[in-house]
């Protein structure tokens, strides 16, 4: 029999430096991947140039110029400028913007003042509250009643309906597409039933075809004298869209929860609501954060769609805007403006899901 | 035959807080209990062993009625197990169940996973529930964890855990489905301990479980099941000394032999 002793640790040799070694594993790593990524830098030679010259180089960044000052080679940022409040706010009428800004702005406070709540018992309730009460006093805002004078929602555009309509649509369809996602689970048969007919049709049917419907056949079911608000008709169509997208996605983080939570909480002798409520719903939930965000990131792309049946959307005032007569042809601009703002939004509401993710993950599993 | 070993080891009507009668369970077209008769004292110990697949967790599920049956009584402390859902609360609150799985609930701090139940279904105050559950974990040793998430213990403390959030809403009897064989050899007789410790203090257990060492310190009756039935029951010595049926011997010197 032998005895070894104990050896001594090293540092790992050093062959290569950080960067040679990062191009070789994700650029170079075979043949076939270093001929992708020749092929991309070319591509990228291609495109890059005609991109940046249009955007920046050849660009006008005089922010006062007019249509015909601006030249044609290159991009005119003064009709973003020209038009800023129509791509904010809509026809919103000019001496209520205020109404707008503060609703936007109590979104920010509610935020930071939230933050600032440490205990989590209270940020729950904090959370809750805030999401009964805003709502309320948002719609005020926006439309008008206790003293404010009412703004038709016909005058509502650009970011700020595509923000509101986006927000509703999230807001209305969580607690419905629960309700789905239980149903589909239920046992009992009719519910059982219902929820699969439900998330089944609309899954099959594309979010046009959804808007048309509520936007043309949801009146046929009124009489002709009422005349049912345009963009609630959209609402309630984006919401039952959205309602079962966000039940299949919750469905999915029912399945992943073990048999055994179940059991458990039964023979700890909970009501059914109360095994739903506090032992099923927040596990499926923390598991579903990453698809109920994805689903959340397709609703506010796809509330472009607003413009086919008429709703001014920020896409639509691009249309508006440039076919005023003193910025005809600047569609690009617009576009690519306000591709870039959703772009943003987008990302933040992205990061913000990967920092639940991680911050659930580390808390509890 | 098992009636006549129930008259030989002393067993009354009287004093029953579990009685089971001709319980008769089948999944789908498969018999699992098979005519099942048995009878558990107040402050009983009751160990059940077996072969794999012999029903053991069926017949304990059965009590608390996480497996519904389809011939026979249960009755648990006066209640007699129905379809209905008052009746299977109220028998499911003064029963609790220990997993073979732990099954603790991983996004609730230990704590919380104990003062669930008291606070949900018994009505207690948070700050009632929140002693007692301190108590109880300081009673199975991890009181300083209390703060902690499951996921964050060995095993041997998940289970322990689970043993103290089942003790917390004071149950009558407590049903036990293997809780140590998902355990590393060096965590069972931690669990064990305890487990020891509250069969001294004369709350009604029915364990299923292979650990002999156990069976012969504590219990008051082993039962050995095999394809779905109880096919021995006897008092911890003459069981392990004087197995009767030919199974029983074969499953013994399997099981010590291992
Ligand atoms: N949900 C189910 N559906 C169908 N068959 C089942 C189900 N649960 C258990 N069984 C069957 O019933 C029989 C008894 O199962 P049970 O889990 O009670 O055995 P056990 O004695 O606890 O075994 P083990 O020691 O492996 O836990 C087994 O043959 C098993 O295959
Ligand atoms: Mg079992």
């Amino acid at each position: 029999m032998a005895i070894y002793p104990l050896k001594e640790t090293r540092t790992p040799p050093k062959s290569q430096t950080k960067a040679i070694a990062w191009l070789k594993d994700n650029l170079f790593s075979s043949i076939s991947n270093a001929a992708l990524t020749f092929v991309a830098l070319y591509v990228i030679y291609l495109l890059l140039p005609p991109i940046l010259n249009w955007t920046i180089f050849d660009a006008n960044f005089d922010l006062t110029a007019d249509n015909q000052s601006c030249g044609r080679e290159g991009a005119c940022w003064s009709f973003i400028n020209a038009n800023l409040k129509m791509f904010i706010y809509g026809f919103y009428p000019e001496e209520e913007l205020w109404r707008v800004n503060t609703m936007f702005g109590l979104i920010a406070v509610l935020v930071i003042f939230g933050s600032l709540i440490k205990k989590s018992q209270y940020r729950a309730h904090y959370i809750i509250g805030s999401f009964l009460i805003y709502p309320v006093v948002a719609f005020v805002l926006l439309y008008g009643g206790l003293g404010l004078e009412i703004v038709e929602t016909d005058k509502w555009g650009g970011l700020t309906l595509t923000v509101v309509v986006a927000a509703i649509g999230i807001i209305a369809s969580f607690p419905l597409g629960i309700l789905f996602a239980l149903g589909r689970q239920s046992e009992m048969r009719v519910v059982k039933f219902i929820s699969v007919i439900y998330i089944e049709f609309v899954r099959g049917v594309p979010l046009i075809t959804i808007l048309f419907m509520a936007s043309v056949v949801l009146p046929l079911f009124f009489s002709a004298g009422m005349d049912f608000d345009k963009l609630l008709r959209a609402l309630i169509g984006i919401t039952l869209f959205q309602t079962a997208y966000i039940a299949e996605v919750i469905r999915g983080g029912l399945q992943a929860i073990p048999k055994g939570q179940y059991e458990a909480a039964d023979a700890a002798g909970l009501s059914f609501m109360q095994k739903t409520i506090l032992i099923i719903l927040p596990q499926a939930l923390k598991i579903s954060i990453p698809n109920i965000v994805g689903s959340f990131i397709a609703l506010f792309k796809d509330t472009t769609l607003l413009l086919i049946i008429g709703l001014f959307d920020m896409l639509a005032i691009v249309g508006a805007a440039s076919s005023n007569s003193s910025w005809l042809g600047r569609e690009t601009e617009g576009y690519v403006f306000v591709a870039m703002v959703i772009w943003v939004i987008l990302y933040l509401m992205s990061r913000y899901s990967k920092r639940l993710e991680v911050r659930f993950s580390t808390e509890h599993r | 035959m098992s009636e006549l070993i129930n008259k030989e080891i002393g067993e009354k009507d009287c004093c029953n807080i579990i009685e089971i009668k001709g319980l008769n369970k089948w999944y789908g077209d498969f018999h699992a209990l098979k005519n099942i008769d048995l009878n558990v004292k107040e402050g009983e110990i009751i160990v059940i062993c077996g072969p794999s697949g012999s029903g053991k967790s069926t017949l304990i599920r059965c009590v608390n009625f996480l497996e519904k049956f389809q011939e026979g009584s249960i009755t648990v402390d006066g209640t007699e197990l129905t379809d209905d859902v008052k009746k299977i609360r109220q028998i499911r609150s003064e029963v609790s169940m220990v997993f073979q799985h732990f099954n603790l609930f991983p996004h609730l701090s230990i704590i919380n996973n104990l003062t669930l139940a008291p606070i949900w279904v018994h009505n207690e105050t948070r700050q009632e529930a929140r002693e007692k559950a301190l108590k109880l974990l300081d009673r199975v040793g991890i009181k300083d964890q209390a703060e902690k998430y499951p996921n964050q213990l060995s095993g041997g403390q998940q289970q322990r855990v689970a043993i103290a959030r089942a003790l917390c809403t004071s149950p009558k009897i407590m049903l036990f489905d293997e809780p140590t064989s998902a355990l590393d050899p060096e965590m069972i007789s931690e669990v064990l301990d305890v487990m020891i410790e509250l069969a001294k203090e004369g709350i009604t257990m029915v364990c299923v479980t292979h650990e002999m060492g156990f069976a012969k310190k504590v219990a008051d009756r082993v039962i050995f099941m095999d394809v779905g039935q109880v096919i021995e029951q006897n008092t911890p010595d003459k069981f392990f000394d004087n197995p009767e049926s030919e199974r029983l011997q074969t499953f013994l010197d399997q099981i010590l032999t291992q």
